[in-house]
């Protein structure tokens, strides 16, 4: 186990099952079979089959797989709508199953919190009061929810909205209101049950970029449910694939991408559109041909044509990036031309290594040089050609 | 061919007429005080609800009935309509029947309410209780109305009393059946939220479930309403007074345009009252859905 401190939730050999026959279930599981044969010889339906994760503070943690995969189930777990049929669940090292009533909802009201797919909003109530909803059950006075409301519906952009009701809004603006309600409570712990399916893809972009900042600034844990693999790359910290119930691969986005364990998972991935994923650490190269500005022109000419490349860099004496030498101005140079210093192109491209490829794509097609991958503190990390960026999308 | 394939086997015979009599005869003689309770209790209820209606003057009443028809429809076309059709039954000189026959109206609606609205959200909360419930309200909806005379009659007496526990009988079912169906049906994710945000039992009702079914309820409150306009004039013939009892004369004394009067009374009261509850609905109604 990791930092304990940094541990939010921790999930062990969560399963759920939906049926009489709960225990010959288990036992066909362990004796090998799978959903579909359980369901078939005990009607027992198997929704999450002994599935374990841990979701760090402040990260965004994503559950992803097609309908039916258990996820949404997995997550009704987290907050107890849906109560495991066996394993466990911590909270800051706490098991939810053994807490009391009171103590379930102290959890409910204050540790954790939800949005749900359809927004799940009170229509008999306005955005106001559904935003303050709960903390009216929590007991909070009046006047003090209604101003701590306001100032989340501020946060996600509907000031002015307050007194509408939930059947003047569009479908992005009622799942504004269903972060608000969410947030309102000031929860450790946000659980997202597929929030963004209902919207259309324009407006999804925006309430996930929205989702991005709004964690940013308050620093909250996410558990986030989807099915769309692009989403899951692009909102998390840590992805789990589920499928028939089961974790199949669980890994950051870029580990994920690039080391897929199953041609499921494979499959998955490649329904992405592979530059939101892709960064440019995964396809730059060692550059080949790096010279430092002591070196003379003769050296840089022989460094050129060992590597039978046009270019090359020149970096300070801690691989901190100078410029690009061209052939062209290396021959000047040995033929005394003009000075070295003048020599050196200063003014070139730089791109950082965790750059989307996306991001990059513009910049790679007008570049008449390789792109040069530098970090903080300007020291040369590698290159990346313009062929590699193209190359990487097919 | 033989006989008993022909008629009916005469010599099977099943007789619940017989038990039923003596269920009623040891609730006559073993009850009487349980009854005379309640019906000194109805009696008191229906006398006070009746010195309210009495009281309100009538163009009191003709001026409400404006208001409400505008403030619901926004029509002022529909407001005088319906105020001309109240004062119409004043002109025709049935207002202190009908005066009758709303107070009957009122207190049978208002006993329904009380019983069916509990019952009704305890029924949505269990599907054991649902499925025992059910076939009960079919049996107390179908059955003609003026079956339960017979009983209410005899344990509480004549006159309007009985008729209000007969009405109520009558016109329970349907706020119990929509009162239990409104609130299983609110969408399972508001539910969800509610109770995912800490809700107690009791809040998620409160707060959510039954404001979520409200349409659904009110909808209940008018055919119960509607049902206790139509039993109100079947009670007439166990002595009901008002403008039931008004038909029954004419019937008995081949009066046709008597008949009809009051008939028409009845009808405009059922007019009036359906569309202004209809008109609470539609307004619960746009709001809640989406």
């Amino acid at each position: 186990m990791k930092n304990n401190e940094n541990i939010v939730l921790e999930v062990k050999n969560l399963s759920k099952l939906f049926g009489k026959n709960k225990v010959p279930a288990f036992e066909m599981m362990k004796k090998g079979s799978d959903k579909k044969e359980v369901a078939k010889k005990l009607g027992v339906t198997v929704a999450v089959n002994d599935v374990s994760f841990q979701v760090e503070r402040g990260k965004i943690f994503v559950l992803i797989g097609l309908s039916g995969s258990g996820k949404s189930t997995v997550v009704r777990c987290l907050n107890l709508l849906q109560k495991p049929t066996s394993g466990d669940i911590l909270f800051e090292g706490k098991s939810i199953l053994s807490f009391d009533k009171k103590e379930l909802l102290e959890y409910r009201r204050h540790k954790v919190s939800m949005v749900f797919q359809s927004f799940g909003l009170m229509s008999h109530r306005n955005v106001l009061e559904n935003v303050a909803y709960g903390l009216e059950v929590r007991g909070t006075k009046k006047a003090e929810r209604e101003e701590r409301a306001r100032e989340i519906i501020q946060m996600v952009g509907l000031e002015g909205w307050e007194e509408m009701n939930i059947s003047q809004l569009s479908g992005g603006m009622r799942q504004r209101v269903g972060i608000a309600r969410a947030l309102a409570n000031d929860p450790d712990i946000l659980l997202m049950d597929e929030p963004f399916s209902a919207l259309d893809p324009l407006v999804r972009q925006d309430m996930q970029f929205e989702l991005l900042s709004i964690q940013k600034k308050l620093n909250k844990t996410v558990v986030f449910i989807t099915h769309d693999i692009n989403e899951a790359f692009k909102l998390g910290d840590m992805v789990a694939i589920m499928k028939d119930g089961k974790i199949i691969q669980m890994d950051t986005p870029e580990n994920m991408a690039a080391n897929p364990v199953n041609e499921y998972v494979e499959n998955f991935i490649n329904s992405a559109d592979k530059g939101q994923i892709y960064s440019v650490k995964h396809i730059m190269q060692t550059p080949s041909c790096m010279m430092r500005t002591k070196d003379g022109a003769n050296h840089a000419l022989k460094l050129m044509r060992d590597n039978s490349v046009s270019s090359a860099y020149v970096v300070g004496d801690k691989l901190e990036l100078i410029g690009i030498l061209t052939l062209d101005d290396a021959m000047k140079v040995r033929a005394g031309e003009m000075p070295m210093q003048e020599a050196i192109v200063r003014d070139i491209l730089t791109t950082s290594e965790d750059t989307l490829i996306s991001d990059l794509l513009a910049v790679a097609a007008s570049a008449k040089y390789p792109i040069a991958v530098v970090d903080e503190e300007n020291h040369l990390k590698g290159i990346v050609s313009k062929a590699a960026v193209l190359s990487s999308l097919v | 061919m033989p006989d008993w394939l022909i008629n009916f086997p005469s010599n099977i015979k099943l007789n619940i007429s017989d038990p039923i009599d003596r269920f009623i005869d040891y609730l006559i003689t073993e009850w009487s005080t349980i009854f005379d309770g309640i019906t000194n209790g109805l009696r008191l209820f229906l006398n006070s609800i009746g010195n309210v209606v009495d009281r309100i003057p009538w163009w009191l009443l003709i001026a409400i009935v404006f208001v409400l028809t505008w403030r619901m429809s926004k029509k002022i076309g529909k407001a005088i309509l319906y105020s001309l059709l109240i004062f119409a039954i004043g002109a025709m000189g049935l207002w202190s029947l009908m005066n009758i026959t709303l107070t009957i109206i009122i207190a049978s609606v208002i006993i329904s309410i009380i019983i069916g609205f509990p019952t009704g959200v305890l029924v949505s909360a269990s599907d054991r209780l649902n499925s025992f419930v059910r076939p009960i309200l079919d049996t107390m909806q179908t059955m003609p109305s003026f079956v339960y005379l017979i009983p209410a009659a005899m344990l509480l007496g004549l006159g309007n009393v009985p008729a209000v526990l007969a009405t109520t009988i009558y016109a329970v079912p349907p706020l119990i059946r929509l009162t239990s169906h409104g609130i299983r049906q609110v969408d399972r994710e508001v539910i969800e939220a509610a109770t995912a945000f800490g809700s107690t039992k009791w809040q998620s009702l409160i707060k959510v479930k039954i404001p979520q079914a409200m349409p659904t309820i009110m909808t209940g409150v008018n055919q119960t309403i509607m049902m206790a306009i139509s039993m109100v004039v079947t009670g007439s013939m166990i002595g009901v007074t008002g403008l039931g009892q008004e038909v029954l004369i004419s019937i008995n004394r081949l009066q046709a345009g008597r008949g009809f009067t009051a008939g028409i009374a009845i009808v405009i009261i059922a007019i009036v009252i359906d569309r202004l509850t209809q008109g609470i609905i539609k307004k619960g109604e746009a709001a809640i859905e989406e």
